[in-house]
């Protein structure tokens, strides 16, 4: 598997997303500067890391979306390449055109972190085929602006297409309305018309080892790695 | 010459740190205020004196970076 993490002046989640990748690939994920205008040949997935790109001016990952890099990763995109945005990630990806809808102000204004528990939509994409659909699942989140929100049309969309990739529930699987941000449906990672983008608030990449408490965002990198060696 | 561009979020998205403000100031006693938003000002030092190119320009930048149009609504002030 050949891998590109993508580092912006404030991203701050890259070695963990490229441990993460390495420890499911036995593969080093190459770090690409925001400022190149092309990814390494042969690039099989592009990562988007968490943190702060560009410090969250303006709009959390707006300058972010317009730098260089980012026409090399529509043009992956558009071939049907995968990418994935985790947290920061994510935001970069909706402003960046390549998903729906927007990242707003987690709905009571506290910035969120601490563990959560996903619920897997799907397991029949190439980002979580080592899931099992509908299986409960804890991972961190630490994000300020995690409230996803998109317009009714796009909403229903997503719903009829089975494009919501994660939700916030409890323990037990029930989304409730208990989320952490204040998402719309509990939305917690959504992905691309064609599913080979995904996009999510919640970090996969903090638990893959025993030692940190949890090993349940594993699974996402794993079948990532089976799909491209096949 | 100078333009002024005002962003603020669409009146059907919530906002939250308006709907704060709003609470905080009437804790603070100012009765009256029915509702709060929160927005952004950018002042912007153009080159040039084509007011029609310049409204162009900056409708362009709010378009591709300064607004989020999925969920922002601006507007352009060009001081003569």
């Amino acid at each position: 598997m050949k891998s590109a993490v993508i580092l912006f002046p404030g991203s701050n989640r890259e070695r963990d997303a490229a441990r993460a990748l390495k420890q499911a690939s036995g593969t080093d994920a190459a770090i690409v500067w925001h400022g190149e205008t092309a990814l390494p040949k042969g690039t099989d997935i592009v990562l988007l890391p968490g943190g702060f790109s560009y410090g969250d001016y303006l709009r959390c990952g707006a300058i972010a979306a317009r730098s260089p890099v980012m026409d090399a990763v529509r043009a992956h995109a558009a071939k049907g390449g995968l990418v994935l945005g985790i947290c920061n990630g994510f935001q970069i990806l909706v402003e960046s055109g390549l998903l729906p809808g927007v990242l707003l102000r987690n709905s009571h204004l506290k910035f969120v972190c601490r563990a959560q528990h996903l619920r897997v939509e799907r397991n029949d994409t190439v980002f979580t085929s080592l899931y099992n659909k509908g299986q409960v699942i804890e991972v961190a989140v630490a994000h300020g602006d995690g409230n996803y929100l998109a317009d009714a049309e796009t909403l229903k969309r997503l719903e009829d297409d089975g494009r919501v990739a994660f939700r916030y529930c409890d323990a037990s699987g029930d989304v409730g309305k208990a989320g952490p941000n204040g998402s719309i449906n509990a939305i917690a990672g959504i992905y691309s018309e064609k599913f080979n983008v995904l996009g999510m608030m919640p970090h996969p990449e903090n638990l893959i080892d025993p030692l940190v408490g949890g090993t349940d965002g594993a699974a996402l990198f794993e079948s990532l790695a089976r799909k491209t060696a096949a | 010459m100078k333009a002024r561009v005002i962003v603020t979020l669409k009146t059907s998205v919530l906002d939250p740190q308006g709907k704060a403000i709003e609470g905080s100031l009437k804790s603070l006693g100012f009765g009256g205020v029915a509702g709060v938003r929160q927005g952004k000002v950018f002042d912007l030092e153009l080159e040039g004196t084509d007011k029609a190119k310049a409204e162009a320009d900056i409708k362009a930048m709010c378009e591709k970076l300064l607004a989020n149009t999925v969920i922002e609504s601006y507007r352009v002030e060009i001081a003569g």
